[in-house]
């Protein structure tokens, strides 16, 4: 008894068995909910493996950014699902972001007005489920949206209707490469050149104007090649013929209410991570640079901006990797994302309950490590050395 | 020299000081704030007027039809249109006891809202430090789950019991919302505690288990607890599908708690462990005295803001059938009689979750004022 006791006692020891208790307790808590699984699919006459994977699918999707149709196996299925769960997810940060650092500089503007706004903006939109966002939207385009014959235009080039947006679609022609090219070229240059002037200025303290001169390069040179190559890109534009539009892109409803109701529910979280990003770097961080004579722009892109970043990125992470499960909730307007197809119509048709769900988890699980493995090396790299 | 001296000036002399003036019409009084605040530049003055006109187009168009041309009174859109050309909102009158109750038996409906104004009385010790007879109304707060279980469920005391599936509108996402919360927050302690734990296999276990839960969406979660939690289970349980969806969305919350938490434990200083094990406190104590009561307090802002988002993340409940107020909103859309009034309904239900998530971040910053107790 005073033998166990002292083991009890020794910190070493108490340690060791205590993780011993753990893992006993869990392996047993595993074992009997696999052993349920077992037994149950036994009685159920079910298997488990992937091989259903490969059969016909048997159903449409709407919008497929690969080719699709309803005779691809249900993996193409999944394939266009999680297409189009990455397109959602990058329109929607672009537009996040944009509209998100608009609101975090106009929540610290100086024009009462226009602070006011953004903070009622920002209050209304999150304290609202995403998911109310989604359908709300979804309902004003379906609802509340005209029929095509009064489509509701913007130069006659962009369309709005009640069946989704209609934009140019850009239809590429032979010599198409020459474009690229330049393209290429231009990125190349631009990289070099913001080299060589960050060289020279830690090295002479001379400030060239990369911004400037890259975003010349990058719409010039390709705007030349796309000239020299004799115009190899057409735009095929929406035109309404009888009862519908033809031509262009459609993006259907479900997409644009997603997408949008997404990037203005994130806009919001991300204008209060700017804002606090900003307010976050001492003040007199801004007026030494001041005092030392550097311009308004110059103090918030040398001085202001590099700091905040420190304070902005790792939470604008998270926002983007919420966007991306948030983007989840399409199921519930039936866009056809991969929850809607492996975990949806998949899983219905073939009562793989088990196998589909494992793989959409793992999916989303990867990608939020990837995200997180990111996010702690950017933090280990721009981490401020302390003592 | 001396007569210079004596030489006295006949001026003025002012025997005590002048009131100050007031500082000039332009910096003080309505005008000196429009100009401070809306005109100090040619670029902000015309930033104020076409925001100033926006905000006029934008509320003179859509006034009509929030209130001018809205109806109140109507049993079908088609009455509605016929009446007006604005808003529907006859659709939640007529509603309106599905959105507070769902299905809940109508002769029963005072228990629930019983519950309602108990729970008011159950959090206000807890919330406010100010609260009448607090020590003695913590015991009522601690009892309180059970009193609302019993007055819910019914089927004891004479109570007629009262299915879970009948549970709906307002009052599933308080049982939802407030049972997360309560149950996240010792569950989400616990698990930063592992994490941060010297044991290597509570530690691997409690990133395993956090790192899960947060790398996956809720709504897969909530599909895994409908249709292959039973799996799981020897043939033949039965498992309420609220009480799954109860611990589900306890579980997902508890993840961000203890990631919350953990950041208030790595932000205490190392000399305050070091201190309490000096002073000889052991683990429990110096997590129970020392570093937990601090790292709470730090932590405050982000828990509030994940209970939020729990309460938020409530409605996600209509993707495997249970029928929360939006759930209610999207039963009467599919009537034929209220067909297409999609508007009417979501903003009635975005304004519910607007008043109470609004409120609950408004008391975070008032706690997190108040326990500002250092770095004035």
């Amino acid at each position: 008894m005073s033998y166990l006791n002292s083991i009890w006692r020794n910190e070493q020891s108490r340690g060791i068995l205590i993780q011993i208790f753990v893992l006993a307790g869990v392996f047993a808590l595993f074992s009997w909910l696999i052993s349920n699984v077992i037994s149950n699919f036994a009685s159920l006459n079910k298997g488990f493996g992937f091989d259903f994977l490969l059969l016909p699918a048997g159903y449409d999707i709407n919008q497929t950014l690969i080719e699709y149709t309803n005779r691809s196996t249900h993996l193409q299925a999944a394939v266009v699902g999680l297409l189009n769960t990455f397109l959602v997810a990058a329109v929607g940060v672009v537009l996040a972001t944009l509209l998100g650092f608009i609101l975090g500089v106009a929540r610290l503007s100086r024009n009462w007005l226009v602070s006011k706004l953004a903070y009622i903006y920002i209050e209304f939109t999150r304290n609202v489920p995403v998911l109310l966002h989604i359908l709300l939207w979804h309902g004003i385009i379906v609802n509340t949206m005209p029929h095509p014959r009064n489509a509701l235009t913007i130069g006659e080039v962009l369309f709005l209707t009640n069946r989704g947006l209609y934009v140019p679609k850009p239809i590429a022609e032979t010599g198409i490469w020459l474009v690229w090219l330049g393209f290429v070229a231009a990125l190349f240059f631009s990289v070099g050149f913001a080299r060589y002037a960050r060289a020279r200025q830690h090295q002479s303290g001379v400030q060239l104007p990369v911004f400037r001169v890259n975003l010349a390069i990058c719409i010039l040179l390709p705007l030349l090649a796309f000239f020299a190559a004799g115009q190899p890109i057409s735009l095929s534009f929406p035109a309404l013929k009888g009862f519908n539009f033809r031509g262009g892109i459609q993006l259907p409803p479900e997409f644009v209410a997603l997408t949008f109701a997404l990037s203005i529910y994130t806009a919001a979280f991300i204008g209060e991570i700017v804002r606090a990003g900003i307010i976050a770097v001492d003040k007199g961080q801004r007026e030494a640079a001041e005092a030392i004579g550097l311009r308004p722009s110059q103090v918030m892109n040398e001085v202001i901006l590099p700091q905040a970043r420190r304070i902005i990125i790792p939470p604008l992470t998270s926002q983007y990797l919420n966007l991306t499960k948030n983007s989840s909730l399409a199921i519930a307007i039936g866009y056809m994302d991969i929850l809607a197809t492996l975990g949806g119509i998949t899983l219905n048709q073939t009562g793989r309950e088990m196998e589909t769900m494992l793989m959409v988890m793992g999916i989303y699980l990867i990608i939020s490590l990837l995200i997180s493995a990111f996010m702690n090396w950017y933090n280990s790299r721009v981490r401020l050395v302390g003592r | 020299m001396a007569s210079l001296r004596s030489q006295s000036h006949k001026g003025y002399v002012a025997k005590a000081s002048l009131p100050a003036l007031p500082p000039p019409l332009g910096t003080r009084g309505l005008v000196g704030w429009l100009r401070q605040n809306l005109f100090y530049n040619i670029t902000n003055s015309l930033m104020t007027i076409v925001i100033v006109l926006l905000l006029w187009l934008l509320i003179s168009s859509s006034s009509g039809w929030f209130v001018f041309d809205a109806v109140v009174q109507g049993s079908s859109k088609q009455e509605c249109l016929q009446i007006d050309s604005g808003a529907c909102w006859a659709v939640i009158g007529k509603r309106i006891d599905q959105f507070m109750f769902g299905f809940y038996p109508e002769a029963e409906r005072w228990r629930p809202l019983i519950c309602f104004f108990l729970l008011f009385v159950a959090i206000g010790p807890l919330l406010l430090p100010s609260f009448p007879a607090r020590r003695q109304m913590l015991w009522f707060s601690a009892f309180y789950p059970v009193l609302a279980g019993v007055l819910l469920l019914g089927g004891v005391f004479g109570l007629p019991p009262v299915k879970t599936a009948l549970f709906g509108g307002f009052m599933l996402t308080l049982i939802v919302g407030v049972t997360g919360i309560v149950a996240s927050l010792p569950l989400g302690i616990l698990l930063a505690l592992g994490r941060q734990s010297r044991l290597l296999a509570v530690r691997t276990l409690s990133i395993m288990f956090i790192e899960l839960m947060r790398g996956v969406p809720l709504i897969t979660l909530l599909f895994v607890a409908s249709t292959m939690l039973n799996y799981f289970l020897p043939p033949g349980t039965h498992f309420d599908l609220l009480l799954r969806v109860l611990i589900m969305v306890t579980l997902f919350s508890a993840a961000y708690i203890a990631e919350v938490i953990r950041g208030g434990l790595q932000a205490i200083p190392a000399g305050q462990y070091e201190a309490a094990q000096a002073i000889g406190l052991d683990y429990w104590q110096t997590t129970r005295l020392i570093t937990l009561p601090q790292a709470l307090k730090i932590s405050i802002p982000g828990i509030v803001n994940t209970f939020i988002g729990l309460y938020k993340d409530t409605t996600l409940v209509i993707v495997i059938g249970l029928l929360d107020p939006l759930g209610i909103g999207r039963a009467a859309l599919a009537d034929a009689n209220w067909n297409g009034l999609s508007n009417e309904i979501y903003l009635f239900v975005a304004l519910f979750f607007f008043v109470s998530c609004f409120a609950m971040s408004r008391y975070s910053i008032w706690l997190e004022k108040r326990l500002a107790t250092e770095h004035r």
